[in-house]
């Protein structure tokens, strides 16, 4: 299994989701934004989290329009996995990968805590580690986080049940407690919690590790 | 020419941060302001010479990068 990292200016998320592909079995490689094409034989596209191009504009917004994004867009349409963590959500967003978009969060404070996730849809090659409706602890550390779609959006993403994590104790304000999405496919996950960040016992906890598991397992065998 | 593009958040989309600053004002002792809205002005130094060809120009970007239609408007000023 062969997971591709893109490495915007400014990400800093980059080197921690590597080593998780690294450490569930998947081989790795470091893609730069300005690259045009991505390994030819890539299952899996990360986009990690930070603050590429220093959030100017709007969170996400330059990435999205980076060369590499192009690919990122391609390898998505031909129904290749995609998993966006933190500014890497705010980026599939902004591509139109994923709907919706994430506002600033409604106590206006820059939020770094674990926190507890309920893991809603666990048939995807990103959750099938996870019990269903299982309570797992991870970290968010981010400013906009706030999740945001329109009305007639957020009751079809949950009529499809694309709505892959939802947070216990929202802590941005985001709408319906959302805190991950799936694309129709469901082969397209972004998430502004961080599984890379709680995925061996040095960490604190490993709960995120299965998500990494789960998609090496999925993608070697597909 | 120059352009001026007005973003703002589209109403019914939260604005954590005009609420703050409206939060600010009635702390100083500024009464009677019902809302704030923030938003951002961009200007654009432009080659084109002509006006309507600048608007639509101007009107792609706003579409494809200065704007995130899901959530802002935009405006855009010729000069």
């Amino acid at each position: 299994m062969h997971a591709a990292v893109i490495v915007f200016p400014g990400s800093n998320c980059d080197r921690d989701m590597a080593v998780a592909f690294e450490r569930a079995g998947a081989k790795v490689s470091m893609v730069w934004h300005k690259d045009t094409q991505m390994p030819s034989d890539v299952d899996i596209i990360g986009v990690p989290g930070g603050f590429s191009f220093g959030d100017y504009l709007r969170c996400g917004a330059i990435a999205a329009n980076s060369p590499i994004c192009k690919s990122v867009i391609s390898h998505a349409n031909k129904g290749g996995y995609v998993l966006g963590i933190c500014n890497g959500f705010q980026v599939l967003t902004e591509t139109g990968l994923l709907p919706g978009v994430l506002l600033r969060n409604s106590g206006l404070k820059y939020v770094c805590k674990a926190i507890e996730l309920k893991v809603e849809n666990t048939e995807t090659a990103f959750t099938s580690g996870y019990g269903h409706n299982s309570a797992i602890t991870i970290p968010i550390a981010h400013h906009d986080g706030n999740y945001f779609a329109d009305d007639a959006t957020l009751d079809q993403l949950e009529g499809e049940n694309r709505v892959a994590f939802r947070y216990v104790d929202n802590p941005n304000g985001s709408a319906r407690d959302i805190a991950g999405i799936l694309s129709e496919n469901r082969r397209v996950l972004g998430m502004m919690p961080h599984p890379e960040r709680m995925a061996e016992p040095l960490h604190g906890n490993s709960e995120g590790k299965a998500m990494f598991d789960s998609l090496v397992g999925q993608l070697a065998n597909a | 020419m120059k352009a001026r593009v007005h973003v703002m958040l589209k109403n019914g989309v939260l604005d954590p941060q005009g609420e703050a600053v409206r939060h600010a004002l009635g702390s100083l002792g500024f009464d009677g302001v019902e809302g704030v809205r923030q938003g951002k002005v961009i200007e654009l130094d432009l080659t084109e010479t002509d006006a309507d060809k600048a608007n639509a120009a101007v009107t792609a970007m706003c579409e494809k990068l200065l704007a995130n239609t899901v959530i802002e408007s935009y405006s855009v000023e010729i000069s």
